[in-house]
């Protein structure tokens, strides 16, 4: 390394600690929730609010929501099906697809590209979206959360682009020793694909895990609430006593901590998953040159 | 050559035209695996995009909630008298201001930001540090509105909120936040800059790290010093990304942030903060006004529209590749 002026070294010195202020600014809402959500109703009296550092650990609010009700672990089943059952389909309309949009000689490719491109710059509305989903007979059921999102049109871009990118070679070669299209769909393109078919799942997996808006519209029924919906019930609830989830609580623990516990409870999994996986976004990321 | 033919009076064209027709014919039916392959998404389109398209003549009949699709064909035209409704109604002004305003706050303040991030995080050496700052810096991303909402209102609600009650032992004062139309858009900015500033800037360190060292060392060799490394070789090497990436920002300027708005707001701070894409919510789907809401919708449906295609010759001319 080159040898610095003291005007650099100021200058890297500001940077560090602006970076780790900014960490720190990304990390301490979490702390701060996390440690609220074990904190006592008699701590909770004497110090009131949100805590950074709880005397003292108590479980009583995660005992509650998974103890006492079957309401967080009905709407993690939800959720569940969501992420699993959502993201297969989406994937599987996806690369179909897309591997179809990337044959280079295929008639009416180009009319197709285009017919997928004007569904992202112009759209109905939110009003006709709803109608429709309500005419289809969709609502109350859990496919008002799997089909209304089957394809992103970026994600079906991004991959038909993979597929472009292979080698020509490859589907001669193949075609010659005599195999159908169907085979080398299965056993060479799909093969040569697993990194951008993860990193495209692991965008629907966290859009279905994340999303709330769509089950709001749609979901009437308390028995297919997806957990965003029920942590959003719960946040909303000034008054626990009045929410109808809650009504099964004789001696609730303070109100801030069960709402923190909750909170915790709904993004512990993309927490603890997704460092391991952030390359795979970032790779996503890059291909597509998108954002979001 | 090709044109020599075209000008050939041909006798036979009926027949080469045929032969035309089966070529295709025999071409698709060749390609026959790959259109069954496509034809799924294709529904999905059709259904899920098109048919919603189509939905928009709801905007100019006078539809009842409860009538269903019979409903929306036996309902009486009634031509542009929910949009004159909506651009006499005294929401107009308020919500096409509140979208611009709070898009425009989120573009000066968040623009700029990752790309402050990635300048500063270009300057750490060590890469373990660089790599951890990096990895909490994406969290915001990775989690829902819902709990960013609830992250906010837990430091920041009128009663209860951590930094609310601090403010109040410390001053004399009774502070708020969330209800408060003179900070609501302030802790709009800063939430949606707290979520998005360590994704975005992705691109720019990729841009970034596909600099020659070469450049900075023949830099530095010229004498120059860091502040002018970063100024004349880091940032020109990502102007063409700050482009792109700010003509997409622009092209997205009626997008507000419609789901942390809805999760965010309340009564007090509606008049900061109804949007139109909230102002479509309620009146449609809360109030039943389909008809009406979804006039307002399809208006800013087709202002985007134009938006982005504004945008995007913009970006052709200025030689950039834009969306298309």
């Amino acid at each position: 390394m080159l040898k610095l002026s003291r005007n650099e070294k100021i200058a890297i010195a500001i940077i560090y600690f602006l970076l780790i202020a900014l960490t720190l600014a990304f990390l301490i809402p979490f702390i701060i929730v996390f440690s609220t959500s074990f904190i006592s109703d008699a701590e909770f009296a004497r110090r009131g609010g949100y805590v950074l550092f709880p005397e003292s650990f108590s479980l009583g609010s995660y005992e509650i929501l998974f103890g006492r009700s079957k309401v967080i672990l009905n709407a993690y089943g939800v959720t569940l099906f969501r992420v699993v059952v959502g993201t297969g389909f989406n994937l599987a309309f996806t690369i179909t697809m897309a591997y179809a949009l990337a044959k280079k000689d295929l008639p009416g490719r180009v009319p197709l590209t285009i017919f997928v491109f004007i569904t992202m710059v112009f759209s109905g509305g939110l009003i006709p979206r709803f109608m429709l989903v309500d005419a289809l007979g969709l609502r109350n059921t859990l496919w008002s959360m799997v089909y209304p999102g089957l394809i992103n049109a970026w994600n079906m871009l991004i991959m038909r682009n993979f597929f472009m990118s292979l080698p020509d070679e490859l589907f001669d070669a193949a075609i010659v020793d005599g195999a159908s299209p169907p085979t080398v769909l299965l056993r060479i393109v799909l093969p040569l694909s697993m990194p951008v078919i993860a990193t495209i799942g692991l965008f629907y997996a966290v859009w279905h895990w994340n999303s709330w808006f769509d089950a709001s519209i749609y979901i009437d029924r308390s028995n297919l609430k997806p957990l965003q919906i029920i942590l959003r019930g719960f946040l909303e609830a000034t008054n626990m006593q009045g929410l109808e989830e809650l009504a099964f609580i004789e001696d609730p623990p303070p109100a801030a901590s069960l709402r923190s516990a909750l909170i915790i409870v709904v993004t512990v999994p993309v927490l603890f998953i997704y460092p391991f996986l952030q390359r795979y976004f970032v790779k996503g990321i890059m291909i597509g040159g998108i954002k979001g | 050559m090709s044109q020599k033919r075209k000008r050939q009076p041909s006798p036979s064209a009926g027949i080469a035209k045929d032969g035309k027709y089966r070529r295709l014919i025999k071409r698709i039916w060749f390609y026959r695996f790959y259109y069954l392959l496509a034809l799924p998404g294709i529904l999905y389109f059709i259904i899920f995009h098109y048919i919603p398209m189509f939905g928009i003549v709801i905007a100019f009949k006078d539809i009842s909630p409860f009538g269903g699709v019979a409903g929306i064909i036996e309902a009486p035209w009634v031509g542009f008298k929910h949009f004159n409704r909506f651009f006499n109604s005294i929401f107009f002004w308020n919500v096409i201001e509140n979208t611009v305003v709070i898009s425009g706050l989120k573009i000066i303040f968040g623009f700029p930001a990752p790309i402050l991030f990635a300048l500063m995080l270009n300057e750490i050496a060590r890469v373990k540090f660089k790599r951890f700052v990096q990895t909490v810096s994406y969290l915001p991303h990775f989690i829902s509105w819902v709990v960013t909402t609830g992250l906010v209102t837990a430091l920041l609600a009128t009663s209860g909120g951590l930094v609310t009650e601090i403010l109040n032992d410390l001053t004399d004062e009774r502070w708020s936040f969330l209800t408060n139309p003179d900070q609501f858009r302030g802790i709009l900015t800063m939430s949606h800059v707290w979520k998005t500033v360590g994704w975005s800037s992705i691109l720019y360190l990729a841009g970034m790290a596909a600099i020659d060292p070469a450049l900075y060392e023949a830099a530095a060799i010229d004498g120059a010093n860091r502040f002018q490394m970063a100024r004349y070789i880091t940032i020109p090497s990502i102007a063409f990304v700050i482009t792109i990436l700010f003509i997409f920002e622009i092209g997205n300027l009626l997008d507000a942030g419609f789901e942390q708005i809805l999760l965010l707001y309340s009564p007090a701070v509606y008049s900061v903060s109804d949007i139109i894409d909230t102002y479509v919510y309620r009146e449609g789907l809360l109030g039943l006004k389909y008809s009406f809401s979804a006039a307002v919708g399809l208006f800013k449906g087709v202002m985007a529209f134009l938006f982005l295609i504004a945008t995007n010759t913009l970006a052709n001319r200025l030689g950039q590749p834009g969306l298309w």
